[in-house]
């Protein structure tokens, strides 16, 4: 199972990049187990001060942008 | 270049559409052929050299460059570097936490957070290509001016007492960064430009069809009249902003945050005052 988290602090593009986390996780029909992390200290934890973030497995793929549903589909995929 | 779009320009007003020489419609049509083009590419020129500038500098280096500078050096070194480094609203918490726990002083961290939103590319881009460098640089220059002296007011205040103490207690884990090849910059400079590029297009094109038809039908002799003022409304509409204003009280107390919209609000009157004066 992909453990995904969409760090970011509710703004408008953290729930783009969530959104378009759902729409690539279906496409793929992968199981998965996505994660909101809202928390400061959290995201403090991750060492990200660009919002929004996106780790899959512990690894820190995007930060500071939103990623479109091709982007992450082909990260969730294996790619780079 | 110029040349050449000029030509062009001519070539679909006159040829290709077969309008008569002189008239409203033609100096419309010729204007809005000739500024759209030149606008778009100069945005997509521009915005694609800042990508690759912007995929050396990242907030993990800012913060090491800065960290060690007194004031002055500091504030000027953190404002230039906040020019390339934007950031949406609710990133200024994290980074506001990344910096003030390293160790930089409060003051040079405003100039970071002001000169970053405050000095976009694409602002710059805009007005480059529809008023000139001159204006383009005083857009730029007067942003720096007013990110410095915030942030060495906001430092001389000594103002640590209204962070918020949590801030102190945080930890900003240290992330590797991966080293990206000349090939992954070009890249990302690339989608970048696109990007941006094809969303504010809509809107470029719609100020130069207001400019054009204004252009055909009632040449203005005086376009810089008011631009001082538009210019600090710019300035204030996107260093001002109320969200930002209500993500930055989680980490600092109230009477910091007054006097940081305080300084600002100061900084872009005078700033509208000092164009008008200059251009007038």
């Amino acid at each position: 199972m992909v453990r995904i988290e969409v760090l970011g602090m509710g703004c408008e593009n953290c729930r783009r990049l969530m959104s378009n986390v759902e729409a690539a996780v279906g496409q793929l029909g992968i199981v998965a187990e996505i994660k909101k992390v809202e928390d400061n200290a959290a995201i403090m934890e991750r060492g990200v001060m660009l919002l929004p973030g996106l780790i899959v497995d512990g690894e820190l793929k995007v930060s500071g942008r939103v990623a479109d549903v091709p982007e992450i589909k082909q990260i969730l995929s294996g790619g780079t | 270049m110029q040349d050449l779009l000029a030509q062009f320009a001519d070539w679909v007003t006159y040829a290709d559409l077969g309008l008569v020489q002189g008239s409203p419609l033609a100096s419309s049509v010729n204007f809005f052929v000739y500024d759209s083009i030149k606008v778009t590419v100069m945005l997509a020129v521009i915005v694609f050299l800042v990508a690759i500038v912007r995929s050396y500098i990242t907030p993990q280096k800012v913060k090491k460059w800065v960290a060690g500078r007194t004031e002055g050096i500091g504030n000027v070194l953190a404002a230039i570097l906040g020019i390339p480094t934007p950031f949406c609203s609710c990133s200024a918490v994290p980074l506001f936490i990344g910096f003030v726990e390293s160790g930089v002083p409060l003051g040079i961290t405003f100039s970071f957070l002001i000169a970053s939103p405050l000095i976009n590319e694409v602002a710059a881009a805009m007005l480059l290509a529809m008023f000139g460098w001159q204006i383009a640089t005083l857009y730029i220059v007067s942003g720096l001016i007013i990110a410095i002296i915030a942030g060495i007011i906001i430092g001389r205040l000594h103002l640590e007492n209204e962070v918020e103490e949590f801030v102190y207690k945080c930890k900003l884990h240290d992330l590797a960064e991966k080293a990206m090849s000349w090939r992954d910059r070009l890249i990302f400079a690339k989608n970048e430009s696109r990007d941006i590029t094809l969303k504010v297009l809509p809107y470029i094109l719609l100020g130069i069809g207001i400019g054009a038809v204004i252009h055909g039908y009632a040449p203005l002799t005086s376009k810089g009249m008011a631009m001082g003022t538009a210019l600090a409304f710019m300035m204030a509409v996107i260093g001002l902003s109320l969200p930002e204003m209500i993500i930055l009280r989680k980490v600092i107390k109230i009477k910091l945050l007054v006097i940081f919209a305080g300084i600002l609000f100061i900084s872009f009157t005078l700033t509208g005052y000092l164009f008008n004066a200059v251009l007038g």
